[in-house]
């Protein structure tokens, strides 16, 4: 089945709420309504026809610009071999929506990993906490707007350019600089 | 940039020349302490072990001041202070012994794993690398010496004291040789399966004292797979006791004969059973792979030793090693005939003996010859002993128990009721036990023969060839 | 970290928690497993990773499309070239352009070879785990011949900055093609007697077969892929089943788990999978060589690489699964945004899950035969 057909089912099963499919700017897409992509993403998996089993990649990708966070799924089917995209568009400011965890286990580890890197609230995880990062962490590295902290626990994050402090320690080491030599006589006049 | 010209030839390239003299130097280093220490404490234990009977103690009392002292004459406090000294100068030299064993097991074990991993091993330190062990040892001596804050102190310090005591204590009645006995003890069997289970106190104590999970799980690892494997081992012993009807080592060995039929290993079926129970009850009591789950290094780092540094864990390594070399020599007292040198029976030894206190000098090259024979039997039972560490993986702790206890404890049992078979069966026809070890021998040097052949044939199979030149 | 994940793990004080790791004889890389045990049996592992978290994805977004090259060696630096592959085929489809042939064969033998010295890494410390410390110096033996060939086809032992947007960095040396084929004729050999020591060897399959088994129906719901899926019994490669580079060239078996000692998706089979993988490897590395085309070796790519505004998706076939990027771009000289995903990550997702049951011992093979490597998953 390739993408249009996918397309074409979800949308006759869910209406709006399955945005259209876009250009294919490489790969195509389409939107989801945030409230129904737990639902379609069961309906894609179990829904013979769609067979969607495998769970490709679950990420986001953050644009300022338009005050979004889009969550990107990646769905793939072993037995039918077709693939499609969808992406579900959400407000920058209180990003939230439903979890997949139900529907593809392997969906716990990308969405732990999404909350970690961009503060996405995934409604429904049985254990959304950091994955990557120490649970103590403040801020959500992947936005755009992530500013460092400059330093965790102590640990600054900072460092002097080593050709500068390497050339410092140099040196300290040689003592200090013998005096320079005398103003060479003014010529006679 | 123009090609370089000829190279100097070796003999006067001063690099060439130095490298040489180094290697030399290093040679002479290692031939000295590899040659000269276990030589000077075989030699002690050979001149000092059959000092124990109270006459040839007299004897070379005499004749080392040249006929002045009588020491039989002295007064009963003065003899008992003479063997006092005499015990605690033979036990120092074992000990010594045991240590400069354990070390020089060390390299050879190395250098042996070394090859089997397509690597080259120690080559640094010394010829061969044979002096690794004594700058490891001193590396280890010279480390900071922790204790753990939250550890039991007291037992922390004292495990690895027991292990070392329970390894030391089986020199004592090891034969050596024909008269090479520190104490000729008439249960010397038994003795030696009671001593070595102090090793399990001490391992412990040591899981316990560290205070730490791994260490914890190391020690109860190890002393269940020491304790289970006490029983298989010990009914394993069992059978060349019932062959040989006593349970002193001398006279298990003297039971046998020095020609390989002779050995109880070719001598009774059951016996050969037996050695293979024996042979993996006393793997898993050292600790050695397939059965070391108490040290697994890739689960728990180092289990029960873990926690240990410095001369601590120098003692623990020493006793690991050491055992290797007390485990193989117990199996060759007990299965593959001891001391038993070809050609030399019991009358040659007499006739040696001469008649005066101090035995004549033919008398100690036989004992020296004697003690030849077990230390190379004992060290080709140690490379089995190395060959099996470094290809078999671990297994695992249940799989380990039930190995212990489904199988080898029946199997033990029944080699047991099986002898017991065997020596009615001897006492019917006689000819049975001679029979049986000429057609054992002559199997095991088939079979020897075809597994030689197809490790050949393996070899060739991938192209590889038997190369021993940079050995 | 701690305080919450005991919180979640109820006992009745019986229980003991170990830390397994972070560093860890036998944990490939900084991983730390947090593991509740009743004795020897393991009540539940959860994993915690991040250790080795060097935020490669962000890295991306800074430095340009060519410059990220060297950046995808690092996401699994045991089996650089498959992550080099993906990006560059991830940004050479967002670029609408695709690698000459002579370039997408040179790919596929630097992949497979790169397969080969990967799957002698996994086995070999998966026998050094379970304690027979000698395959894996063979293994590794055979693994410096192939790093020397890599040496001299591109400079570099471990992290190989091989591949590049639009073909490769550079041609195959003089004398390489013989050299290769003079090894894999010794390899072949080499797999044999490999097997005969380890692979069926009574005391490794006891630790081996019927432990931590994964049926195929988890496996797919937790998104395993590579050789974790095929040992799982699922019969699914890439280079196979979608294509990509030179692949559709070469006739190569895609060996699948089938219970070969124990049950179907058991340690054992995943160990399997990827013995047979390198003798199929060795046959895809004789094809490519035979049948290399002439021409050039890196396509005609602008100097300054700004795609159109857009996303493309590559996959390849990598050594631990599926490695996956998802590059974002939004016309500029850098990314929008550079995602990988990768095969040990979903294979780590899945400790927590099997682990209920086993041994210590069997954890230890657990994460062995899943090859995970941190910094795939951290990245």
């Amino acid at each position: 089945m390739t993408t249009q057909e996918l397309h074409e089912r979800l949308r006759a099963r869910f209406g709006e709420d399955v945005g259209a499919l876009s250009e294919p700017k490489v790969d195509p897409f389409c939107l989801v309504k945030r409230e129904r992509i737990a639902e379609v993403c069961r309906f894609a998996k179990q829904e013979p026809g769609l067979e969607l089993d495998f769970l490709e990649d679950l990420t986001a990708v953050d644009w300022p610009k338009r005050n979004a966070i889009e969550v990107v799924y990646h769905l793939f089917s072993f037995p039918l071999r077709h693939g499609i995209v969808l992406k579900v568009e959400l407000d920058r400011t209180a990003p939230r929506l439903p979890s997949v965890e139900g529907v593809w286990k392997a969906a716990n580890w990308f969405e732990r990993e999404v909350y970690d890197l961009f503060g996405v609230e995934f409604t429904g995880h049985p254990d959304l906490r950091r994955i990557l990062l120490p649970d103590d962490w403040v801020g959500h590295p992947l936005r755009k707007d992530y500013q460092e902290a400059g330093g965790y626990h102590g640990i600054a994050n900072v460092r002097e350019n080593p050709l500068v402090e390497l050339r410092r320690l140099d040196e300290r080491a040689r003592g200090p600089a013998a005096p320079p030599p005398a103003a060479p006589a003014t010529p006679k006049a | 940039m123009t090609p370089p010209s000829d190279p100097l030839p070796p003999t006067f390239d001063p690099r060439a020349r130095a490298a040489r003299r180094r290697a030399r130097r290093a040679l002479a280093w290692t031939l000295a302490i590899g040659l000269g220490l276990p030589g000077a404490l075989f030699l002690g234990v050979l001149v000092l072990s059959p000092l124990s009977d109270a006459k040839v103690l007299h004897g070379l009392v005499g004749w080392v001041t040249l006929g002045r002292a009588h020491p039989e004459s002295w007064s009963g406090g003065g003899q008992l202070l003479l063997r006092v000294v005499l015990l605690a100068l033979l036990a120092l030299v074992l000990v010594t012994f045991g240590a400069v064993i354990s070390g020089m097991t060390v390299w050879w074990e190395m250098r042996v794993s070394s090859r089997m991993q397509s690597r080259v091993g120690y080559n640094r330190v010394g010829a061969a690398g044979f002096l690794q062990w004594v700058a490891d040892a001193v590396k280890l001596l010279l480390k900071e010496d922790l204790v753990p804050a939250d550890a039991d102190a007291l037992l922390f310090r004292a495990a690895p004291y027991f292990v070392l005591v329970g390894f030391a204590l089986t020199f004592v009645a090891l034969p050596f040789g024909e008269s090479l006995v520190a104490a000729p003890l008439d249960v010397g069997l038994f003795y030696v399966l009671a001593v070595t289970a102090l090793v399990v106190v001490g391992i412990l104590l040591a899981g316990w004292s560290s205070n730490s999970k791994w260490s914890l799980f190391g020690g109860m690892r190890a002393g269940a797979q020491v304790i289970s494997y006490e029983i298989p081992a010990g009914l394993a012993a069992m059978v060349p006791v019932l062959m040989a009807g006593t349970l002193s080592l001398q006279g298990i060995i003297r039971g046998q004969g020095p020609w390989p039929w002779q050995w109880f290993f070719f001598e009774n079926p059951f016996a050969l059973v037996a050695f293979v129970v024996f042979f993996t009850a006393q793997l898993a009591e050292g600790n050695r792979t397939p059965f070391d789950l108490p040290e697994a290094e890739s689960e728990l780092v180092a289990g029960y030793l873990s926690e240990y540094s410095s001369f601590r864990f120098a003692i623990y390594f020493l006793v690991e090693f050491g055992n290797l070399w007390v485990m193989s020599a117990v199996a060759v007292t007990l299965f593959f005939g001891g001391w038993q040198v070809p050609f030399v029976g019991p009358e040659t030894f007499q006739a040696a003996r001469g008649a005066g206190d101090l035995p004549g000098l033919g008398w100690w090259a036989l004992e020296a010859l004697s003690m030849a024979v077990f230390v190379l039997k004992t060290f080709v039972l140690m490379n089995l002993v190395i060959w099996v560490r470094w290809t078999l993986p671990r297994i695992r702790v249940d799989q380990m128990m039930s190995v212990c206890w489904k199988y080898l404890v029946p199997f033990a049992f029944a080699c047991l009721v099986g002898t017991l078979f065997w020596e009615i069966l001897l006492v019917e026809v006689p000819a049975a036990g001679p029979a049986t070890g000429y057609l054992l021998t002559a199997g095991f040097l088939v079979t020897a023969f075809f597994f030689l052949r197809l490790t050949y044939r393996n070899l060739a199979a991938v192209g590889d060839r038997i190369d021993l030149s940079n050995w | 970290m701690e305080r919450l994940v005991l919180r979640r793990m109820q006992g009745d004080g019986e229980e003991m928690i170990l830390n397994f790791g972070p560093q860890h004889p036998s944990t490939h890389g900084v991983i730390n497993f947090m593991v509740e045990t009743d004795g020897e049996v393991i009540r539940r592992a959860v994993p915690d990773v991040g250790y080795l978290h060097r935020s490669i994805e962000k890295i991306g977004e800074t430095v340009g499309y060519p410059g990220f090259m060297p950046f995808t060696d690092r996401v699994d630096y045991v089996a650089a070239m498959f992550a080099n592959e993906g990006y560059a085929l991830a940004v050479e489809r967002l670029l609408k352009l695709e690698a000459p042939p002579r370039a997408q064969w040179l790919r596929a033998v630097s992949c497979e070879l790169c397969r080969i010295a990967s799957h002698l890494i996994a086995v070999g410390t998966m026998t050094m785990d379970l304690g027979a410390f000698t395959p894996m110096l063979h293994g590794v033996r055979e693994r410096e011949v192939v790093n020397d060939l890599i040496e001299a086809l591109c400079g570099a032992r471990l992290t190989y900055n091989y591949h590049r947007i639009g073909g490769v960095a550079f041609d195959l040396p003089e004398g390489w093609r013989d050299r290769t084929l003079r090894f894999l004729d010794h390899f072949d050999r080499f797999l044999t007697e490999f097997d005969r020591l380890i692979s069926f060897n009574e005391v490794y399959v006891k630790r081996l077969a019927k432990v931590a088994v994964i049926p195929a129906p988890l496996a797919k719901d937790y998104g395993l892929s590579g050789p974790n899926l095929r040992g799982a019994g699922v019969d699914w490669d890439l280079r196979r089943d979608l294509p990509y580079g030179a692949y559709p060239h070469f006739r190569f078996q895609v060996p699948v788990g089938k219970g070969f000692v124990g049950t179907r998706g058991d340690a054992f089979d995943r160990y399997y999978v990827r013995c047979l993988e390198m003798a199929e490897s060795s046959k895809i590395v004789r094809q490519a060589l035979e049948s290399l085309p002439e021409g050039e070796y890196l396509a005609k790519v602008p100097r300054r690489i700004k795609p159109e505004p857009g996303e493309a998706f590559a996959r390849v076939e990598s050594a631990r699964g599926e490695l996956a990027y998802y590059v974002v771009s939004d016309g500029t000289e850098k990314a929008w945004r550079v995602r990988a995903r990768t095969g040990s990550f979903t294979a780590m997702g899945i400790v927590d899950a099997v682990s209920p049951g086993l041994m210590v011992a069997d954890l230890v093979a657990l994460i062995a035969s899943l090859d995970v490597v941190a910094p795939e998953i951290d990245r």
